[in-house]
């Protein structure tokens, strides 16, 4: 064989080899796409599928039609059992009380540790992180049994209730906040406090007017994960709540599953879908912002 | 505040404030309600046996006292309301958690001493054959009774059920004119009940007890009725219980007062038990079984959760990270989509999806295979399709990072390593994996610890479950430590038991306090953070 034709050979060998392996690629991309899209794809064309129940479920259904979601929305006979829309709504309206609390709380506390020097600070500050490390969910038998002895005394933050369940929320995740906002501020030069400070402002007229604003990015970053986090907590609401009336969805949706859930699928599907919604479009709209407030506060620790 | 230069020269920010009187004023009327109200609530815990709490409340308000009242803490009153929400919320249930773990507390010990104690104290019975009273019946239209009672000096009393006895004169309270007998013939609203007629109501009278507080009198007979006396009477000197009817003397012991016979009165109340919880946790034959099998799982579900969406994700990266691939961006963004779906809500629906007669899955396989996995019945395959889900849930958050930490890895390793003839599996084994583990290394143990506890998957998937039948306490073979923890404290048919279930939380507490020294070694993180304070 001449050098050539060997040469030759062995071009259109590798190229046949680069070939079948393109292949392959594309093959396990098409497998672990569909192992990644096929319970979603499934439950929207369940959510579509008025048939409603596990068993008659086809991957495009026949007659498709909104009327799962109509059920959850308006049906008043339906949301007697089971009320989708108030367990929507406590949902976003503890989660969006909590985030409210929680940034107002740790950007002062942040602020205080980042800019002002006072004795046991450091001690302080690694003690909430070391605070921090101690998962929420571990506290759950001590959670209860605290907020049903409060709840003794002071019946609106008995169990049952919303607000002794943000103060759990707001408690428990105070501590990585704080470390998150303090990174941000520790970022930002003390010049600008302190040519503020000699035109006469005071601490509170430079944290508000001036830092605050330069503060968006992390706040923003801090204000989706509490959002996020208390959105889908299920066990601290489980623990704490016991009427169907006070659930979050989280809560909501899983009474559906140990319950009717197989004559409801559809139903459920719909919940679910909706149920999603507000973090999917949270990630999407946000994403950029989340991607660089973590980034730039990271860089600080 | 005697450090005015810091390292780099510069003037450190001291803490100066100017305050006006009045808002001082208005800060000092503050914290006078919120004292106010902190001793409203440290009163209202005290009764109720929370002293626990009480304590912690109080030593947290006069922290809050000097930080609001000294001039310079100031630093400190821009993150008062944090640290106190902070101290109540997650720091007093660490220790309350330790606490509780050393004690009986749970079902049938739910109360201090003191107040089991004071039930019994407050139960009372009907002496036998102390008649000392004669009493005649009233009854209402609405069937409600009162008793006109004669003692034997001829006093008379009206009683009615819950309120306190009173002696009254004719003309009083509605009492009519007294006859031959001393009994009034009518009280208002009331009818008199003959003797017939008290055979009638005679059940109804007897379960019936009339006044209240210490004064409370019940029909022992047709003819007469008794004060009832105390059942118990509780000498604090002698910690001892006595039965007032019986005279048997009963002795705390192990949460319960006991008699010499060994009779035993519920409720019990809490005690300390020391480390008898981990004792247990250890050697109790009874719990022994699941607790092991538990434990065991829970070590095997996080290491194979970890490895399983770490290898699916490095070999996804690897094999995209091709740049000759079309549509490279296109199948990363499909893939990641699971990631951005809250996983209680996936795992709810993969409920559904693996449901054994109905779902999805099981009707594909059983219309090719004609046979489907027991996923729900089967503790091996229960255990197998909470790691599918895991799986699915995680692989794209591996796929991400390490996507990202090839790029890092210089090209020039791999040219060198062509050059000198190491296959593909070599440049993976000594060149990849190894570099890759600097930069993921700490996310796999965070991840690990994450798993460790991950609560959600098994809970929602299965309840734990399948149930491991003739366990002591209700436990299921997918169980985790902290599903077992719920399944003690909120779940268990058998009634709550709090105190085991604090243990048990401490051990995962130094598991996870463990992982985490190993994950702070390996990044050289607290030396990080203490750079950063």
């Amino acid at each position: 064989m001449s050098d050539k034709g060997f040469l030759h050979s062995l071009r259109t060998s590798q190229r046949r080899q680069r070939q079948i392996r393109l292949v392959l690629i594309y093959l396990v991309a098409i497998i672990a796409i569909a192992f990644a899209l096929f319970p979603i794809i499934w439950i929207i064309s369940a959510s579509l599928n008025p048939a409603n129940s596990l068993s008659s479920q086809k991957l495009i259904p026949d007659n498709a039609s909104f009327v799962n979601y109509a059920k959850l929305l308006t049906d008043s006979e339906f949301s007697r059992i089971f009320p989708f829309k108030k367990w929507l709504f406590n949902s976003v309206k503890l989660a969006g009380i909590t985030t409210l609390f929680s940034i107002s709380i740790t950007t002062m506390a942040a602020y205080s540790f980042s800019r002002f020097r006072f004795r046991g600070r450091e001690n302080m500050l690694r003690g909430i992180l070391l605070v921090q490390m101690f998962p929420n969910l571990l506290l759950m038998v001590a959670v209860f049994l605290l907020i049903q002895q409060i709840g003794g005394v002071i019946p609106v933050l008995s169990l049952n209730t919303h607000s002794a369940l943000i103060l759990v929320y707001l408690g428990g995740a105070m501590g990585i906040n704080i470390w998150l906002m303090k990174g941000y501020f520790d970022s930002i030069p003390k010049d600008i406090d302190e040519s503020a400070m000699v035109d006469g402002a005071t601490h509170w007229q430079i944290f508000t007017r001036l830092l605050l604003p330069l503060m968006r990015p992390i706040i923003v970053v801090v204000a989706v994960l509490s959002f996020i986090f208390v959105y889908s907590d299920f066990i601290i609401a489980r623990i704490l709540l016991k009427t169907t009336e006070q659930y979050p969805l989280t809560v909501g949706l899983y009474i559906f599953t140990s319950g009717q859930f197989q004559q409801e699928w559809g139903v459920f599907a719909a919940g679910a879908l909706m149920g999603a919604l507000p973090i999917v479009i949270i990630y999407l709209v946000l994403q950029d912002q989340i991607a660089g407030g973590l980034t730039q506060g990271a860089v600080k620790g | 505040m005697t450090e005015p230069i810091d390292s780099t020269g510069r003037r450190k920010t001291t803490f100066t404030e100017t305050m006006s009187t009045g808002s001082l004023l208005i800060r000092l009327i503050l914290l006078a309600v919120v004292d106010a109200l902190v001793v409203w609530f440290i009163l209202g815990l005290v009764p109720r046996g929370s002293f626990i709490l009480a304590v912690a409340v109080a030593i947290i308000a006069v922290i809050v006292n000097i930080v609001v009242l000294r001039a310079n803490a100031g630093p400190l009153r821009w993150m008062i309301i944090g640290l106190v929400l902070m101290a109540m919320f997650a720091i007093y249930p660490i220790l309350y958690t330790v606490y509780v773990s050393t004690t009986n507390y749970g079902f049938g010990h739910l109360l201090t001493k003191e107040q089991v104690t004071q039930q019994f104290e407050s139960t009372k019975y009907l002496p036998e054959g102390k008649g000392a009273y004669t009493w005649t019946a009233y009854v209402s239209n609405d069937g409600d009774f009162a008793l006109w009672l004669q003692d034997t000096q001829g006093q008379s009393y009206l009683a009615f059920p819950d309120q306190p006895i009173s002696s009254v004169e004719p003309g009083q309270q509605g009492v009519g004119e007294l006859d031959a007998e001393g009994i009034p013939s009518m009280i208002d609203g009331y009818q008199r009940l003959n003797r017939l007629a008290v055979v009638r109501y005679i059940n109804d009278l007897g379960k019936l007890s009339f006044g209240s507080g210490d004064w409370i009198v019940q029909i022992s007979s047709l003819d007469t009725a008794s004060e009832l006396e105390p059942q118990f009477s509780y000498d604090a000197a002698r910690d001892v219980l006595t039965n007032q009817e019986t005279g048997v003397e009963y002795k705390p012991s192990k949460g319960f007062f006991v008699s010499q016979s060994g009779e035993r009165l519920t409720p019990g109340f809490q005690i300390s038990v020391g480390f008898d919880n981990f004792i247990q946790f250890v050697k109790s034959p009874a719990l022994q079984g699941p607790l092991v099998s538990i434990t065991l799982w829970n070590f095997a579900f996080a290491f194979l959760s970890v490895a399983m969406t770490f290898s699916l994700g490095l070999f996804l990266a690897i094999i995209f990270s091709d740049t000759a691939i079309r549509g490279r961006k296109l199948i990363r963004t499909l893939l990641l989509i699971p990631y951005t779906i809250p996983s209680l809500i996936t795992i709810m629906i993969w409920r559904g999806l693996l449901n054994p007669e109905l779902g999805i899955v099981n009707q594909t396989l059983m219309s090719i295979f004609g046979w489907a996995p027991p996923w729900f019945t089967d503790p091996w395959w229960a255990k197998g399709a909470i790691l599918l889900i895991n799986l699915w849930l995680g692989f794209p958050y591996f796929m991400l990072i390490c996507s990202g930490a090839l790029t890092a890895i210089s090209p020039e390793l791999y040219d060198a390593a062509e050059v000198d003839g190491a296959s593909i599996w070599q440049r993976f084994r000594h060149i990849t994996l190894p570099m890759l583990l600097v930069a993921v290394g700490p996310l796999l143990v965070a991840s690990f610890v994450f798993n460790f506890n991950n609560f959600n998957i098994i809970f929602l998937f299965i309840e734990g479950g399948p149930p491991i039948v003739g366990a002591s306490t209700e436990a299921g073979y997918t169980d985790i430590l902290i599903s077992y923890v719920y399944n003690l404290a909120f779940a268990g048919g058998r009634g709550a038991q709090y105190g085991m279930a604090a243990a048990i939380t401490i051990v995962v507490f130094i598991i996870v306090a463990a992982l985490a020294m190993f994950q702070f070694r390996f990044t050289k993180m607290w030396e990080e953070v203490s750079e950063n304070v």
